[in-house]
């Protein structure tokens, strides 16, 4: 069986600035949505503020929960269901990082069942203060530029034999930023300047390889972040787990097609740069498809059938995992043409060794 | 085909190896080996993460000094002015004689090694010294505070029984502590936060304790309160106590549960060690019919009337108890007390029946994905296909092996990171079949496109998986608790299907077309 038939040729390439485009305006709106709403929606794990997962064995009205944690005496807090209806299960959350001592979940457990009348279950809380909050926020995106950069320096030294360029300029990245974050500097100012040195680096240093696959990488990330917040969803560090996922696996499609340009361009090297690309992108285009597909076979199932608490990142994989492949084929490979172009002396194919 | 024995040797050794491995986890008596272990999300339970106020600490060394150094100076008659806290780690006061001066730094050397001159002054004919601890012993002190802390703690868990509880330090100043299966989280909080400073002070009966409560306190003395356990719920009953401690838990060494037979109620005996005997001996014999009270986190238990001297060095904590929280007074005051209070910045918990819920959904979406995957597979490329799909199940059973070989935990991330998997696995195979496919369209052979498909997609897919570990390793570095399962899953998968596709699937085929010399390649 066969779903992309061999010999295929769409014109990939030629159509790329319709790409750019297209990309330009996702990754704007996806900006342009985290300033207005002030970043993304941080959930307990990143903002603080304490999470309550209540189950009832009946229906009950929201009103009614509400009234049951008036007692309580929380402060700006908000219900909402939890899952579908029929399993009448509700989250409560409160900006609040309560100190839950003094059987706080007993007595949470008598307000709401003389509230609404039905028996109430506290089957969850979570309770984070502020500054584990912060720390956690901080951390992860860390570990976004880490696994960036550590993904890049792979991808210029297995795709361009520069394993000691790439590894010294991203050990000085890896140091100035962690000096820097020494000095309380506001960590995603940090980290975005970091980002930008870096993408300004690959370029001088003509590691395209690696700046195809960055560019790509962070396209990925801004507009699933973008998607994500504008349905209003909230940021948990499993959200965190999914986004570094990504950043993994979204490679996964760009170094096939990579991996033909390089042969490509060794067995055709009087071919155009653009045609060679074009002609590798079509040639894995079978295989780029099929492994997404798998994928997201299982995280379509994990979706509807793996329950509530998994929702979301099963969500942000299907997401990130359909743009990544968007992103491989019209993103990725396209920026190669374009520091070659960037750079005109630089008209020989990148110097490759022997790999299939 | 070279040395195809020794690899289906070896595949199967492993294969046998994982069996093994994975059995106790589904028929717990049969051979013993650990079972699977489950995260707290899986199984219910509480992750706590504490914060040892460890500046509490610096103040305490600091506030001891200056009443020791009192004493100290009134004994070597240097006549000074009131000791007062200089900031959070200084002592200041003023010296009545400049010429004490001398005999004040021998003092200080000799008494208190932690302690330095940090400034002198001349002020209306005295000299005001300021001493302070070195910053050097104030981050000894700190790190001193939190290693005990955790021993304390550890101590308190370990007696109050949870079944492998794991308590860890987590950067300078906290404490991660995660119970599995503990569904009475108030009791667990109660015993772990609880700083139990126990300390045994004398009433003030020489003033009123209704006017000290309207803010009329007497020097040397302060209000305290009476313990829930003293009746203290509602209005709790104030105590007007000195300020001086006399005795502390520090001393102690025994505690135990006893029950009162008259009134059939719990309470708590302790056994001083030898020297708090002699002290407690000393106190009772000179405070003869005065109030002793006896006071735990600055919460009175009670405050009986010394009616003789008491030798033996034993003492009782009454209230009214509930066996339950006697047995719990017991154990803290046994462990010890924390040597700075503690606050708690995270909490997690889980019912057990979320967990159950949460294991049932994950498995159910595994085998449905799974099924779905193996589905396709078996379409798309038939024969080879079914190579694949064996392979699947294979790699499966070998997450599962790692998880028991490894000690490591399964979080509902982590069975996510399974799910995933299933999907990534047979992406390398998809790689390989689709560049066998090629060759075939090249006209070579079934096994010549085979060794050909196998040759040059072995480096695409070892380059695509590298990149899933580096995000995976970063993850674990990253992650807590759930998600570091989920990084785990992701880890492991990653590699046993570099091993199931890479080796096994390209063993079976070689297999089938270079011995068995099939003719057609059903791919």
């Amino acid at each position: 069986m066969e779903i992309i038939k061999p010999g295929i040729d769409l014109d990939f390439i030629g159509k790329r600035r319709i790409a750019y485009i297209f990309s330009s305006i996702l990754i704007l709106c996806s900006i342009l949505m985290l300033v207005v709403n002030r970043g993304p929606e941080y959930g307990v794990d990143f903002a603080g503020g304490t999470v309550i997962q209540v189950k009832f064995n009946k229906a009950v009205e929201v009103n009614r929960i509400k009234e049951g944690f008036g007692v309580m005496n929380l402060k700006g807090a908000a219900v909402q269901r939890f899952g579908v209806e029929t399993q009448n299960e509700y989250l409560i959350r409160t900006n609040e990082s309560l100190m839950t001592d003094e059987n706080f979940s007993g007595r949470m457990t008598r307000a709401l069942s003389d509230a609404t009348g039905a028996e109430a279950e506290i089957r969850r809380i979570e309770m984070v203060g502020p500054q584990v909050g912060e720390t956690l926020r901080e951390k992860a995106l860390f570990a976004v530029f880490y696994s960036l950069l550590l993904i890049t320096i792979y991808i210029s030294g297995r795709f361009e034999m520069k394993w000691v360029v790439s590894g010294v300029m991203a050990a000085a990245l890896i140091g100035v930023v962690y000096f820097f974050s020494l000095f309380n500097m506001s960590i995603p100012i940090l980290i975005l300047a970091a980002l930008i040195v870096t993408l300004f680096l690959f370029w001088q240093l003509r590691l395209r390889y690696a700046m195809g696959a960055i560019v790509a990488l962070i396209h990925d990330v801004i507009i699933t972040v973008g998607i994500f917040t504008f349905l209003g969803k909230e940021f948990s560090l499993p959200i965190v787990a999914a986004l570094l996922t990504i950043i993994g696996y979204s490679l996964n499609d760009t170094i096939i097609v990579f991996d033909r340009i390089r042969e490509n361009l060794r067995r055709y090297s009087r071919r155009p740069l653009d045609l060679n690309i074009n002609r590798s992108i079509n040639e894995t285009l079978s295989r780029t498809l099929l492994t997404a597909g798998t994928t997201l076979i299982v995280l379509i199932s994990l979706f509807f059938l793996g329950g509530d608490i998994i929702h979301d990142f099963a969500f942000t994989m299907i997401v990130g995992i359909v743009i990544g492949t968007y992103s491989s084929i019209y993103v990725a490979s396209p920026m190669l043409l374009l520091i070659e172009s960037g750079e005109p002396s630089s008209g020989e194919p990148a110097a490759v060794p022997a790999a299939g | 085909m070279k040395g195809l024995t020794w690899r289906a040797g070896l595949t199967v050794a492993i294969f046998i190896a994982a069996i093994v491995y994975v059995v106790p986890t589904f028929k717990e008596s049969v051979w013993p080996h650990k079972k699977i272990n489950l995260g707290l999300d899986l199984q219910g339970g509480m992750h706590l993460a504490l914060e040892v106020q460890t500046e509490k600490a610096v103040e305490g060394t600091v506030e001891r000094v200056r009443s020791d150094l009192r004493s100290l100076l009134r004994n070597e008659r240097i006549r000074h002015g009131e000791l007062r806290s200089a900031g959070k780690t200084g002592i200041g006061f003023s010296l009545l004689n400049f010429e004490d001066m001398e005999k004040l730094e021998k003092l200080i050397q000799n008494n208190y090694p932690d302690m330095e001159l940090r400034s002198t002054e001349k002020n209306e004919g005295n000299l005001v010294v300021t001493l302070g601890l070195t910053d050097a012993s104030t981050v000894e002190i700190r790190k001193q505070a939190v290693q005990q802390a955790l021993e304390t703690i550890r101590n308190r868990i370990d007696q109050f029984g949870v079944s492998e509880p794991d308590i860890r330090l987590q950067g300078e100043d906290r404490i991660l502590i995660q119970l599995p299966g503990i569904t009475d989280t108030k009791r667990a909080k109660e015993l772990i936060g609880k700083t139990a400073q126990l300390e045994f002070k004398l009433l003030d009966e020489d003033h009123s304790v209704g006017r000290a409560v309207e803010g009329d306190v007497p020097p040397g003395s302060q209000v305290l309160y009476a313990s829930e356990q003293a009746g203290g719920v509602e209005k709790p009953e104030a105590y007007l106590v000195r300020k001086e401690t006399l005795l502390t838990g520090a001393y102690l060494d025994d505690a135990r549960i006893q029950i009162d037979q008259q009134f059939n109620e719990p309470y708590v005996t302790i056994d001083f060690d030898r020297k708090g005997a002699q002290i407690f001996e000393r106190i009772t014999g000179d405070n003869i019919r005065k109030r002793l009270a006896i006071v735990l986190d600055n919460k009175v238990y009670s405050a009986p009337v010394i009616q003789e001297k008491i030798p033996g060095g034993t003492a009782r904590i009454t209230g009214s108890f509930t066996m339950q929280e006697a047995h719990d007074l017991a154990i803290i005051l046994r462990a010890g007390a924390l040597p700075a209070p503690v606050d708690i910045i995270e909490e997690r918990t889980v019912g057990p029946s979320l967990g159950r819920d949460s294991i049932q959904k994950g498995l159910f979406s595994m085998i449905v994905g799974g099924l779905l995957v193996i589905l396709f597979m078996a379409v798309y490329y038939q024969v080879a296909g079914m190579v694949a799909n064996f392979a699947l199940v294979l790699n499966i059973l070998l997450i599962a092996a790692g998880l028991a070989v490894f000690q490591a935990t399964l979080t509902m991330p982590g069975i996510a990171g399974i799910i995933l998997t299933i999907g990534m696995a047979v992406d390398a195979n998809v790689i390989i079949f689709e560049r066998i496919r090629e060759e075939r369209r090249l006209g070579k052979t079934p096994s010549g496109a085979i060794a050909a498909g196998f040759e040059r997609g072995t480096i695409t897919v070892m380059d695509a998986n590298v990149t899933t570990l580096i995000a995976a390793l970063v993850l674990f570095q990253f992650g807590t608790g759930p998600v570091k399962g989920f990084a785990v899953t992701l880890s492991l998968g990653v590699l046993a299907s570099l091993f199931t596709a890479l080796f096994v699937c390209r063993m079976i085929f070689e297999y089938m077309y270079d011995v068995r010399r099939m003719k057609t390649l059903s791919i």
